[in-house]
């Protein structure tokens, strides 16, 4: 799945011509190394409330190199804003203008963070106002970063502090290379639950971990993510597939589970597996789906049907397998794969688009029943991947879909691993009912 | 099994082995275990096996080495056995080519296993899976070994060709030769018959007849009919579809090369179509020929694998118990000289079992009879049934007894399935471990499954199993 554009613009005559004509220049983008550190330079935090000295506090506890005020000419690796106490849209001026003066001295896949509220627990319009006025800010900006660098955003709760255990875990993430694709992006900390890991190469340490799907593409990327992390997985397939789920079962040392989880019983097989063989169970991704597509008019009941039935329905039979077990009550943590179809659409994708949209309304309503034993559950909503099913698009069309996004290229399996490993960990336990999209902020849809 | 106490590296696979067996008789599996390390059992944790393939079908570029790790990968990812230090892993083929004489261990290199696993060869034609089973299983049950892998592969389609005879003796002579003179002298002798390569056939050495000849002799002598062969074959095939319906084979195989299913199962097959085959064995014996390739095992390609340990070894990995290896026994007959039929050994074999255990075949719940050819499967029925052939020959007051025909092969087996030769052990011992421990007690006792192999030779293997 190479890019070869990608490629051929990034040095010597390819990169004058591309950017003489003004061509797209994507850039190879600072991805997670075990052992590397989180993020190369000094880290600005603007802000002067109590929120912002606080999180500075805390940056300084991981080692970072903070800077509170930009000096000349310094490369920057990350600059977050922390806009936790705005009242009034007139508010934004000083900060965002302060930080737009540096922003040539942000380093190549650079951050920038916001921290804010979220709009809907503001206490008057010019509060709200101002709140929702940081998510046109945040997503305008992150299409004026260039060369690998993103711009996300924290949006907190009313009263949560900056500090709370998955500000800290959401924040970590996003200056990490593990958020390479995430551009353009909020993620909602609606409360304090949570908790830092012991080692932060290690989030997963002791946790046993359901993949769907673990045979190949993304499947494995996230087999092999959650193991990278810590976790014991077990890996989910069709028996069909058993061959592929073998492989990627060894190379992480976990086990396979040959398994059609549209089965009435595939979540107490599931569940029984896990238990029996690995004593306990933490996280089930859901992540195995299919495609069907046909534009509607020529869709048959078959194609409609097998798509409900592998992308949604089997998820939602699976969760009341899981909330109903004794065995799934620690702290627990679903994460499923949706899709930018089910959220922007897509031409041919009636079924597909349906089942994904299904996957973020099942994740909203399904994250008050966890709450009282401290589970949680998200969607991951992947955009354009580089997978052997987007490698079989004829050429034009990938190669639109692979440059229509702020980051110019397509993700790598492995990014929306990160994403999934992300809101599995104890660190993501404030996180719950959210769609993190992983699509280098795709220029279509939200 | 007499082949537990030969060593590694001994097990040339010389047919003397098991005529040492005798002395072994009344050597019950509870006695066994008195003084060694208090008693234990070898119990079945699950097995993993390719779907088998037609020779010359979706395996013709695959070496058994590559399929026996393939099986061995399947296995070690269903049970998270990455980088473990197995007690022994046994396994063998039937065609085997000179440069596999470490296939085992050249297998478990190339697996997910620890590469301090150890291993060893076992070649007993046909019955190579199922005695790797229970030699292992001893091994266990003696105390030597915690955990162990069992299994067997063949292809036939990569089968060895060897050079004739005459040219092996002329470059064996080259290879000695010093001067040119000499080697220009040895290269002389060469004729052009001595380039015809040497195939492997299934022919028996000693009589020349193939196997399907020699069960056709059986097959007349107990006159087998061609609608009961049929039928045995029809139901194979129904039998092992049905099993593949209902998810039976989810946790008993990895699919291998794109072939999801025994690429032999017609599951659309019909006595009909059955009963115009025309018969390839048996042709010239007078009586009318009944063996067809409807009701004859095809030549097939594949590898199986068992994980055998002991309770306490399985337990602390949360691994699944699902059968106990209760006992086994080998027989071999006089089929040279025409007294038995070539695949009749396990007739024998059975009865010396029972004995052992003072069980009947009443006390049995699943009977895994290897289909070679329907007609073995039927003529080893009607011996066990024949009253003047339990009496003059088993040596005891009447038949044996009858085979509850609904208790027999009822995933299907080898007419279905097919028989890569060396696999088939792995794939009745897995299936079977499972069918009982979905069974579960029977009338207050563990369900109990009968194994019966009969092999190349004039030999037969078979054993016991209990649900765990």
């Amino acid at each position: 799945m190479t890019d070869k554009y990608a490629k051929i613009v990034s040095k010597g005559l390819g990169k004058d011509v591309a950017k003489r004509l003004g061509l797209p220049q994507p850039v190879e983008l600072r991805r997670h190394q075990p052992g590397a550190p989180l993020i190369d330079g000094p880290v600005l935090v603007n802000g002067d409330s109590r929120g912002a000295d606080d999180l500075a506090t805390a940056l300084l506890g991981w080692g970072l190199d903070v800077r509170r005020h930009a000096l000349p000419k310094e490369k920057l690796g990350a600059m977050i804003v922390v806009l936790d106490a705005v009242q009034h849209p007139e508010d934004l001026g000083k900060p965002v203008l302060t930080i737009g003066a540096s922003l040539r001295d942000l380093a190549p896949n650079g951050r920038v963070i916001t921290l804010s509220r979220t709009a809907g627990s503001a206490s008057g319009p010019a509060s709200a106002a101002a709140r929702q006025g940081v998510d046109g800010l945040l997503r305008s900006l992150a299409k004026e970063l260039r060369a690998g660098a993103t711009a996300n955003g924290l949006l907190l709760d009313e009263d949560l502090a900056t500090t709370s255990p998955s500000a800290l875990g959401a924040l970590r993430f996003f200056l990490s290379g593990r958020s390479a694709y995430v551009d353009g992006q909020f993620l909602t900390i609606s409360s304090s639950s949570g908790s830092l890991p012991f080692d932060a190469e290690k989030p997963l340490a002791g946790k046993v971990a359901v993949v769907t799907g673990a045979a190949r593409g993304i499947g494995a990327a996230i087999a092999r993510t959650l193991h990278r992390d810590g976790a014991k997985v077990v890996l989910v397939d069709v028996p069909a597939a058993g061959d592929h789920l073998a492989a990627v079962a060894n190379e992480v040392r976990g086990t396979a589970l040959q398994l059609d989880i549209t089965r009435d019983d595939a979540g107490h097989r599931i569940i029984d597996h896990a238990v029996e063989r690995h004593g306990r169970l933490d996280v089930v991704v859901h992540n195995a789906g299919i495609t069907r597509d046909r534009l509607l008019a020529n869709m048959d009941e078959g194609r409609w049907q097998s798509v409900i039935a592998v992308n949604i329905a089997a998820q939602l039979r699976i969760n009341e397998a899981l909330l109903a077990s004794e065995h799934f009550k620690e702290r627990p943590r679903i994460v499923s794969v949706a899709s930018t179809s089910g959220i922007a659409g897509n031409r041919g994708q009636t079924n597909y688009a349906a089942s994904k949209g299904g996957v973020i309304g099942m994740v909203r309503l399904t994250a008050p029943l966890m709450e009282s034993f401290g589970g949680t559950i998200n969607a991951v909503a992947p955009g354009f991947i580089e997978t052997e099913m987007t490698a079989r698009m004829p050429f034009v069309i990938r190669e639109a879909a692979r440059r229509a996004n702020s980051l110019r290229q397509g993700g790598q399996p492995r990014d929306v691993a990160e994403a999934i490993a992300f809101l599995a960990s104890d660190a993501a336990g404030g996180i719950s009912g959210e769609v993190l999209r992983v699509c280098g902020q795709q220029l279509v849809g939200a | 099994m007499a082949a537990a106490d030969a060593p590694a590296g001994e097990n040339t696979g010389t047919p003397g082995t098991h005529n040492t067996h005798a002395g072994t008789d009344g050597f019950t599996s509870g006695e066994q275990s008195k003084g060694v390390k208090g008693t234990r059992a070898a119990v079945i944790v699950g097995g993993n096996r390719i779907p088998f393939a037609r020779t010359g079908g979706a395996y013709v570029k695959s070496s058994n080495q590559d399929m026996l790790t393939a099986a061995l990968d399947g296995l070690i990812a269903r049970f998270g056995l990455q980088d473990e230090r197995i007690g022994e892993v046994a396994a063998g083929a039937v065609l085997k080519h000179s440069r596999d004489f470490n296939l085992t261990r050249e297998a478990v290199l190339g697996s997910a296993l620890s590469p301090e696993t150890p291993a060893y060869d076992l070649q007993q034609a046909c019955a190579t899976g199922l005695e790797t089973v229970l030699g292992l299983a001893n091994k266990i049950k003696l105390g030597q070994i915690e955990s162990a892998i069992a299994g067997g592969v063949d292809s036939a389609s990569d089968a060895p060709i060897a050079v004739s005879e005459g040219l092996r003796e002329i470059l064996l002579d080259l290879n000695r030769a010093k001067t040119s003179v000499q080697k220009l002298k040895v290269l002389a002798r060469i004729r052009p018959k001595d380039l015809a390569p040497d195939a492997p056939n299934t022919g028996e050495p000693r009589t020349g007849l193939s196997m399907g000849e020699h069960q056709a002799l059986t097959t007349a002598q107990w006159k087998i009919s061609r609608e009961a062969q049929d039928e045995l074959a029809f139901n194979s095939h129904r039998n092992l579809a049905a099993a593949y319906e209902r998810g039976f084979f989810e946790d008993l195989i990895t699919p291998y090369r794109g072939l999801n299913r025994d690429s032999n199962l017609r599951a659309d097959t019909t006595l009909e179509k059955l009963s115009t085959l025309k018969p390839v064995f048996g042709r010239n014996l007078g009586s009318e020929a009944t063996m067809t390739a409807g009701n004859s095992t095809p030549l097939t390609d594949g590898a199986a694998t068992v994980l055998l340990a002991t309770e306490e070894w399985a337990d602390s990995r949360g691994l699944p118990k699902l059968a106990t290896v209760l006992d086994g026994e080998a027989a071999a007959v006089d089929f040279v000289h025409g007294k038995d039929g070539l695949l009749m050994a396990p007739v024998f074999a059975v009865p010396r079992l029972l004995a052992r255990h003072g069980l009947t075949l009443e006390d049995f719940d699943f009977f895994e009879i290897h289909e070679a050819f329907a007609g073995t499967v039927l003529s080893t029925l009607a011996a066990w049934e024949d009253e003047d052939f339990g009496r003059t020959r088993l040596g005891l007051d009447g038949a044996l007894g009858k085979v509850d025909r609904t208790k027999l092969n009822i995933n299907g087996s080898s007419l279905a399935a097919g028989h890569p030769f060396a696999a088939t052990g792995g794939r009745i011992v897995a299936s079977l471990a499972k069918m009982l421990h979905d069974k579960g007690a029977v009338d207050g006792r563990p369900a109990r499954g009968l194994i019966s192999v009969c092999a190349a030779g004039g030999q037969g293997v078979v054993a016991i199993l209990e649900a765990a």
